[in-house]
């Protein structure tokens, strides 16, 4: 019964990770650029949603939806000031910016909201469904995280297989230059993948805190690093990669903690990561790119 | 934008009024980055304590200057070298640790005296007569923590949660794990955690509570320890709780639910709803500038100044002397006086630069901490 | 034709380099020439060991992004390898080397092989991957290196040496040190790191790495970045040289790392975090791939940069973050290039 425990702990641990991972994941596939920014976005949202819930006393519903205005709104802002001069550049430069970025938002975070961490309030309550005689708990957060990233991963892969914003985002990814002369609008294409990935990353922000109640200016920093861990390990760009390879990069690190050794878990996680990779270069559910001679 | 104006204003005429008479005082605190919390709140304790003793007029009055050291042992010994530029005479070392380490080795080479409000490891002050600490040293930390719990009889068999990249947690945990026999006390689990996976706490509760242990020793900081008592009440674990110095300012988190930390006892030489009239009056004044209820690391950095100064008022001291002739002052001072403050009474130093005071045994009830004694 | 445009290139090139050795030797002389005058300040003074850590670090990073083409976001946990063995072989030595120049000398080289041991063992999984999966790799296992130092026990006695991980059960003999204590790292560290000592060192560096470049295998290197399937198609054994450079890298990179830890007292294995990797890849791309000046200047700039911002007290670092997106957009976006290179008389001489 502990081993479900855990099980399920690693479940929760790893929907957040997913969530994350989706906005990652979402963004790299179509702009091809690692948005280390992305877990600051989420450290935004954050805040807005706790602003909004703790503060304002506005129902934790609109809090989100708040969250994810201003976070599209300033997603797409800094899309627009310091991704999209940069187009044409190395993409090495665009991480460089990105990683600016990331410690941009990080410090006006610190003026705006100080360095004191705040208990973010549940979005959803700190109840938990009791299985087998109460055996077994899963916790309303972790039931809604679970639930709105299937949701939001199947909407997402359906918007982007179906609708025509969504095969222009396809066209984008696969060859900016052709999309172009198709006469998608590039520019404004990308732009609405920074507002999706945006959006998604305030819904993580107050999933992420929800479930682990405490949030400071760096919040985001670390969740991020692991949640695009996560997306590489699913296959970078793969929608559902992300979320299998964040539900299992939850559990590993769970049961590493548990199992193999609590001082050691990054380690253990870290090394699965390289050996999925080893035997599988692209990632779990990652399309092997073909090389053109 | 103004406010930069203002507090450049304000800096400028501060430091115009005091020029000539003003002792240089300066430290290194983490001010950005995630260990900014302890260092704020020491740099404001200890703004007030300096503008409180310039405001009264004696001999003695300060220049405060706190330079930004993001927790790190280069960009502290950077900061304590501008602090150097600027004419530091006197030091507040470093908040945290590490860093501190790192300058109080610069500290001795250059002959300026050192008074840390909170870097806490014994590695602070080892082998340097001119460096004293403010709190206490961590491994006197684990060792009154066992024998408090074994000496009051709390438990029997206890469980250790501690942050396994954090010198301050180890620092507890090594001397707490070595001595627990000695006071009767088995450790039954002991788990750890670290930056990065520092959020969730399920795996290192469970083997906790498997293991039966009645009561959970939490070497650490407030911020994780709000996460562990929140997440061991949702799986309906309900041990004893022991906490040390660094618990102090849960209560203080906004949006904490008090009702987590009912019952939690912690080691801690601030309270900061005694009822005394220093204490009373410092927790006004923080509250009035900054909001908050001023935690652990803000009494430290107020204790501080208030030591120095009587310590320069004893030895007569002047402005104008060098930052040399003050360290030799301040050693022969440190070394000899009785100091009364809000993180203690009768405190005292030993020639190693350590502070002896009572850890107080505080127990948080209705949301506020109460004497254990 | 192409016979004069290779000689052109080969002196366009070699300019480069003598350009490279003599803003570096002119840079020291005239630090040097400050600091002995008293004119530097503490702050400057107190940087220049760092500053030529992180000079050998950019430079170090430069042959595996620039030169090889493959992103590394780990390179911080090779220097922490050299920090780590370099001070603790410092410490060994310290009752039997009492010249502190040559004990330093000793802990880098000993640092660099351990660093170059580490390399050659992650190079061998890292290097059969591309792109940002082989970034991904380098992050983890600079995360692994980090995770595995914090548990890392390691003491002397009379008995010898001993390690241990995750707890310390090393159990030293009374007179013993324990000298690597796990997450509390290394403590009381003899600073005997020093600036000549960090400049002969980025020397070092600087002829290593333009040899390499300038001999067959740094051709090699180039054509494997530039197209891999055609250099292995005329016969390039690509796995040997991208660990050739791999493993010179991190050597380079372990030696920076005992010079840095010994300007300090006491070093953690946090400090060589994802950060710090990333704060050295920041020098590189703003120096420019492939460009071992200008990576060199980057390291110095932003050094310097955020200890020049403490006037700024608590807008330092938000100024830092905007000057480092300002500076990457105006070295990036073709616009903001072609403006300043119309307003900058020298750059058009050479454009020419």
């Amino acid at each position: 019964m502990i081993f479900l425990n855990y099980f399920i702990s690693g479940i929760s641990l790893g929907s957040i990770y997913a969530i994350i991972a989706l906005g990652y994941t979402m963004v790299y596939g179509i702009a091809k650029m690692l948005n280390f920014a992305h877990g600051d976005v989420i450290m935004v949202g954050a805040y807005v949603c706790f602003y909004a819930v703790s503060r304002y006393e506005f129902p934790p519903f609109v809090g989100v939806i708040l969250a994810m205005f201003v976070c599209t709104v300033l997603g797409m802002l800094v899309e627009r000031l310091a991704y999209k001069p940069l187009r044409q550049a190395p993409s090495l430069a665009v991480l460089i910016t990105a990683i600016g970025m990331s410690y941009f938002l990080q410090n006006t975070a610190l003026l705006l909201w100080s360095s004191n961490p705040k208990v973010f309030p549940s979005i959803v309550g700190r109840g938990a469904f009791k299985l087998f005689e109460g055996k077994l708990s899963v916790s309303h957060i972790t039931a809604l995280t679970i639930s709105a990233c299937v949701v939001i991963m199947i909407v997402l892969s359906l918007f982007i297989s179906k609708t025509r914003l969504g095969k222009a985002m396809r066209a984008c990814s696969e060859d900016k230059g052709a999309a172009q002369l198709m006469g998608i609008n590039v520019n404004a294409t990308i732009s609405l993948t920074f507002a999706i990935g945006s959006g998604l990353a305030a819904v993580a922000g107050a999933l992420l805190c929800s479930a682990y109640p405490t949030l400071m200016p760096t919040t985001g920093a670390l969740p991020g690093i692991k949640a695009f861990t996560a997306a590489v390990f699913g296959g970078i760009g793969s929608i559902p990669g992300a979320f299998l390879g964040g539900l299992m990069l939850g559990v590993i690190e769970i049961f590493a903690k548990a199992y193999i050794s609590s001082q050691l878990s990054d380690a253990v996680v870290f090394a699965v990561l390289i050996i999925v990779l080893l035997v599988k270069p692209a990632g779990l559910l990652g399309k092997q790119a073909q090389e053109k001679v | 934008m103004r406010k930069v104006l203002v507090s450049m204003l304000l800096v400028l005429a501060v430091s115009s009024c005091a020029f000539g008479a003003a002792f240089k005082l300066g430290g290194t605190a983490p001010l950005t980055g995630g260990a900014a919390i302890y260092g704020m709140a020491a740099m404001r304790g200890a703004q007030i304590a300096v503008d409180e003793i310039n405001a009264m007029g004696g001999d003695v009055k300060f220049e405060l200057r706190y330079e930004d050291d993001t927790h790190d042992a280069e960009k502290a010994v950077n900061a304590y070298n501008a602090l150097k530029d600027w004419g530091m005479q006197l030091s507040l070392g470093s908040v945290t640790s590490k860093p501190c380490e790192a300058t109080a080795a610069e500290n001795f080479a250059d002959r300026i005296f050192a008074l840390t409000p909170s870097a806490s490891s014994a590695a602070v002050t080892e082998g340097k007569d001119n460096v004293f600490q403010m709190c206490f040293v961590d491994p006197n930390q684990g060792t009154a923590s066992a024998q408090y719990i074994g000496g009051k009889g709390f438990a029997k068999k206890v469980a250790v949660i501690w942050k396994n990249d954090d010198v301050y947690s180890k620092g507890i945990r090594d001397t707490f794990v070595e001595t627990a026999p000695k006071f009767g006390l088995e450790v039954v689990s002991e788990t750890t955690f670290a930056d990065g996976n520092d959020n969730d706490f399920s795996v290192q509760l469970t083997e906790a509570q498997t293991n039966g242990a009645e009561l959970v020793f939490l070497p650490m900081y407030y911020q994780p320890a709000s996460l562990i008592l929140a997440q061991a009440k949702a799986m309906d674990y309900a041990p004893k709780w022991f906490g040390v110095d660094g618990m102090d300012g849960i209560l203080t988190m906004e949006g904490f639910d008090k009702s987590l930390a009912e019952g939690v006892m912690l080691l801690t030489p601030f309270n900061s709803d005694a009822t005394d009239a220093r204490t009373k009056n410092f927790v006004a004044e923080y509250q009035k500038r900054h909001g908050e209820i001023p935690n652990q690391f803000a009494a430290d950095g107020y204790d501080c100044v208030y030591a120095y100064c009587q310590a320069l008022t004893q030895a007569k001291a002047t402005a104008d002397m060098s930052a040399e002739e003050l360290c030799a002052k301040m050693i022969e001072q440190f070394t000899t006086m009785t100091f009364n403050g809000v993180t203690g009474e009768n405190v005292r130093w030993a020639a190693n630069g350590e502070v002896t005071k009572d850890p107080k045994g505080m127990v948080i009830k209705d949301g506020a901490y109460v004497g254990l004694d | 034709m192409t016979m004069r445009r290779l000689i052109n290139l080969k002196r366009v090139e070699a300019r480069r380099i003598y350009l490279t050795y003599a803003v570096v030797i002119a840079a020291y002389v005239i630090c040097q020439v400050m600091s002995s005058t008293k004119f530097l300040s503490s702050s400057m003074r107190g940087m220049l060991v760092p500053i030529c850590a992180y000079m050998v670090m950019s430079v170090s990073l430069n042959l595996v992004v620039g030169i090889s083409g493959e992103l590394s976001l780990g390179h911080a946990g090779f220097m922490s390898v050299g920090a780590f063995s370099g001070v603790a072989s410092a410490i060994l030595m310290q009752g039997v080397i009492t010249n502190a120049p040559v004990r330093l000398a000793l802990a880098m080289i000993v640092a660099a092989v351990f660093a170059a041991f580490a390399g050659f063992v992650i190079g061998i999984p890292v290097l059969r991957l591309k792109g940002d999966y082989l970034a991904i790799v380098t992050l983890a296992f600079g995360e692994i290196i980090k995770s595995l130092l914090n548990n890392f026990y390691f003491g002397m006695d009379s008995q010898g040496l001993h390690f241990s991980m995750l707890t310390d059960t090393t159990r030293l003999l009374k007179g013993g040190r324990l000298i690597i204590r796990g997450p509390m790292g290394i403590s009381g560290i003899q600073k005997i790191a020093t600036f000549p000592a960090g400049f002969i060192l980025l020397m070092i560096a600087l002829m290593v790495v333009f040899n390499l470049v300038n001999s067959r295998s740094g051709r090699a290197f180039m054509a494997i970045r530039d197209d891999r399937i055609a250099a292995e198609s005329i016969g390039l054994d690509i796995t040997k040289y991208k660990m050739m450079a791999f493993v010179t890298s991190a050597a380079l990179a372990g030696a920076a790392g005992a010079l840095f830890a010994m300007n300090y007292s006491t070093i953690v294995a946090n400090k060589f975090d994802f950060n710090t990797s990333i704060l050295i890849l920041v020098f590189v791309v703003l120096g420019g791939q492939g460009n071992m000046l200008g990576g060199i200047i980057a390291a110095a700039v932003l050094t310097i940069l955020p200890e020049k911002l403490r006037q700024f007290s608590d807008y330092r670092m938000l100024l830092y973050a905007i000057i480092l997106i300002v500076m990457m957009l105006a070295t990036n976006n073709d616009e903001i290039k072609n403006f300043l290179n119309r307003i900058n008389p020298f750059r058009r001489k050479e454009a020419e």
